[in-house]
């Protein structure tokens, strides 16, 4: 008996006990006074560490704000950085509840991997980056070029497909790790290097001279990144759907986190309703949050448009365009749906 | 009788002279070590091209042209780059190593907690040191204070237990988790080895099966398929919810990896011991374990002294792989913040590798003159 005590108090100590992958996702979570999220091993602005050792980046800021939706406190999110390989081992194991990790969102991991997507928090896409001096200034104009790209990557297949569609000559220059085709490029091994166009506006910052290089307008592959969930708890697929749109709402209903606590006398119906300010509303409660979990995200952690601009927009180092990340009524494709 | 003083003995030595002058000096030494033949004449001029090519413009990298203090990228990169410096200039950027020392150091560990690990790291120093003075007294108390006390002050330290607050292990990181690693893996590795090397020496054959088995099991599996197994798979074998803290897998991945090796040092120090004193041990009725003890261990330690530490020193550099299951050692946090986009310039990944480096470097270069130190002091016989 006292062996088993002891072997019992030893298996206590040594297993930490995570949540449980079951269908209660938000209990756990409310139970453990936390939201785990699985972000990247560092992606420049989507999830990197900064100078103090916080994360920062799309990704995190969107985890923060199912923290601040559920606990009305951003810091209430951990984060557990994952390799494109542990990502989703970690997330049906439910060493995390979420993942908000740069993932593309395909059929197969919607259906066989046994996850939910919804939302899409970038719309990514392959690019081409080329030098100035080749004067090219459509990708179909690069016929015979060569083309610096890291293989065993949908990139390289997405590249064959797009060259071949439209009947262009290429040499592609292939090469293991990501860094090492950087430094090539950057070195003028290759006249193009191609991958994922957020990649493109990293990889810009550590050339030895970025002005001599354009990214091209073309983008030959869809790359919808947004968060996954375990299939089978719809509560909580909800609440991680609703994060996002309420902070796609209030950038297209001008509501900040500077004047969100103003907007909440605001005449305009729609915003009332957002930010809970509405009598008897039933909001955030239908959710399982309390009726202020939107204007806790916008309050504390910003809407759509202010992250987007100082993760990796305007405000951050790497100046990426809105683009097809605009919202509906700019020409992009950020649309959500109304919340009432 | 008076003494014939015709006769002359010299009653004091001759003072002794000076070499002659073109044996001596700087001159000679340069002569004969460096110039003394034609062949020596090509190599001695060939390092010298070789060191005058390399050395100046590492100096310039390292330090002359380098950036010693800024916030961000702007003052590592050139005003092309987006910066500051006036184009063409390239130099390491060592304000990015200030910026991100306290990562490097203590990973992502809160920072009003951070004079947890630093107490830690005092505390070690303490034990260390006396226990590396072979004339410093109480051994027997110091390791125990230092192996087997220090680990668990040092568990509820850095994780918190005497009323501290939590911090869960995936906040660690830095220098501090490759340290971590290393002392616990080399802490493990050395008893353990020892046992399994006596037990595939033994005479029992359930026993020795079981260490062979061990040995070459652990010793035919690379280190990351050991960690990816621990990281990817365990989990999903356990049961709902249940999951093995990573920097649990990861110690003991490591020691059990280091185990398997330092089992085969100790053993080739057991085969190189004469037959004889095994005989003698036994001809004096010492049990098994006296004869081990007294006998055979310390005469085939002090042999493997060099396999030993380089398995040790194999060992502190291996702990950098765990950044492959999403921990971040030393070198793991230095990539990591290579990704962080107000520092990245063309010469920040560089300045992260290099300091790495350096300090991996001092760690290993510490422990290999420390045991050449220690082959010195325990070289008492062999040697005729």
């Amino acid at each position: 008996m006292k062996k088993m005590i002891l072997s019992a108090a030893i298996g206590a100590a040594a297993l930490g006990l995570a949540s449980a992958a079951s269908a209660a996702t938000l209990d756990d979570v409310k139970a453990k006074g936390s939201v785990t999220c699985g972000v990247s091993a560092g992606i420049p602005g989507f999830s990197n560490p900064d100078d103090k050792g916080e994360w920062t980046g799309i990704d995190v800021d969107y985890c923060r704000g199912i923290a601040a939706a559920i606990f009305g406190d951003p810091s209430k999110a951990k984060f557990v950085p994952l390799s494109s390989k542990d990502r989703f081992p970690a997330l049906q194991s439910g060493e995390v509840d979420v993942l908000t990790r740069n993932t593309t969102w395909t059929i197969s991991r919607d259906t066989s991997l046994g996850f939910n997507f919804r939302t899409v928090n970038y719309y990514d896409g392959q690019g081409f980056i080329v030098k100035k001096g080749l004067n090219v200034k459509s990708a179909l104009e690069l016929s015979g070029a060569a083309v610096c790209v890291q293989t065993g990557t949908t990139t390289e297949l997405n590249l064959a497909d797009y060259f071949k569609t439209n009947n262009l000559q290429y040499n592609p220059v292939v090469f293991e790790k990501e860094a090492d085709a950087t430094t090539a490029y950057d070195a003028g091994r290759c006249d193009v290097y191609t991958t994922d166009q957020s990649g493109l506006y990293a990889i810009r910052l550590k050339m030895k001279n970025p002005d001599e290089n354009i990214v091209l307008p073309e983008v030959i592959s869809k790359e919808p990144l947004g968060p996954a969930v375990r299939q089978g708890d719809d509560k909580w697929f909800d609440i991680v759907t609703w994060v996002h749109y309420a902070m796609v709402n209030a950038e297209e209903l001008g509501v900040t986190s500077k004047n969100v606590d103003e907007m909440k006398n605001s005449p305009n119906p729609d915003i009332k309703r957002m930010l809970g300010a509405e009598e008897g509303t039933k909001i955030g409660t239908d959710l399982g949050l309390s009726n202020e979990w939107a204007y806790n995200i916008i309050k504390q952690v910003g809407n759509y448009g202010e992250v987007f601009d100082r993760t990796v927009g305007p405000g951050s180092p790497l100046k990426i365009e809105r683009g097809l990340n605009a919202l509906w009524t700019k020409g992009g494709l950020q649309y959500a749906p109304p919340i009432r | 009788m008076a003494t014939n003083a015709s006769t002359f003995v010299r009653q004091s030595m001759l003072e002794a002279k000076p070499a002659p002058s073109n044996q001596t000096g700087a001159s000679h030494w340069i002569r004969t070590r460096l110039f003394a033949t034609p062949k020596d004449i090509v190599l001695t001029v060939l390092a010298l091209a070789l060191i005058a090519y390399i050395v100046p413009g590492m100096i310039n990298w390292l330090f002359i042209d380098a950036v010693w203090s800024g916030t961000d990228r702007t003052a590592c990169a050139t005003v092309i780059q987006g910066g500051v410096l006036p184009d063409g200039q390239s130099g390491a950027c060592w304000a990015f190593v200030e910026a991100k020392f306290q990562q490097f150091m203590f990973g992502r560990y809160p920072a009003d907690e951070r004079w947890r690990p630093i107490l830690v790291a005092i505390l070690f120093a303490i034990l260390l040191v006396p226990m590396l003075i072979p004339k410093a007294p109480f051994k027997g108390w110091n390791a125990l204070a230092l192996f087997i006390i220090l680990p668990f002050v040092s568990f509820f330290l850095l994780s918190g237990g005497f009323g501290l607050p939590h911090v869960e292990t995936p906040l660690w990181g830095g220098l501090m988790v490759t340290l971590i690693l290393s002392f616990f893996g080399i802490t493990v590795s050395l008893p353990l080895g020892i046992i399994l090397a006596l037990g595939r020496r033994s005479n029992m054959p359930v026993i020795k099966t079981i260490c062979v088995v061990f040995i070459e099991v652990i010793r035919g599996i690379p280190l990351i398929s050991v960690l990816f197994m621990a990281s990817v798979m365990l989990p999903l074998f356990l049961p709902d919810g249940w999951t093995f803290d990573k920097l649990l897998r990861a110690l003991i991945g490591v020691s059990l990896f280091a185990s398997a090796y330092m089992a085969e040092v100790v053993r080739g120090g057991l085969q190189a011991i004469p037959k004889g004193q095994f005989e003698g041990a036994d001809s004096l009725g010492l049990s098994y374990w006296q004869k081990m003890r007294l006998i055979i261990l310390p005469q085939a330690i002090k042999l493997v002294i060099p396999g030993i530490v380089n398995t040790f020193i194999g060992l502190f550099k291996d702990t950098s792989l765990v950044s492959i299951i999403g921990m971040f050692d030393l070198l793991g946090i230095v990539v990591l913040n290579q990704s962080d986009a107000n520092w990245s310039t063309p010469v920040t990944p560089i300045t992260g590798y290099v300091f790495a480096g350096f300090v991996f470097w001092l760690f290993c270069f510490g422990m290999s003159r420390y045991s050449a130190f220690m082959e010195r002091h325990l070289d008492t016989g062999h040697r005729h």
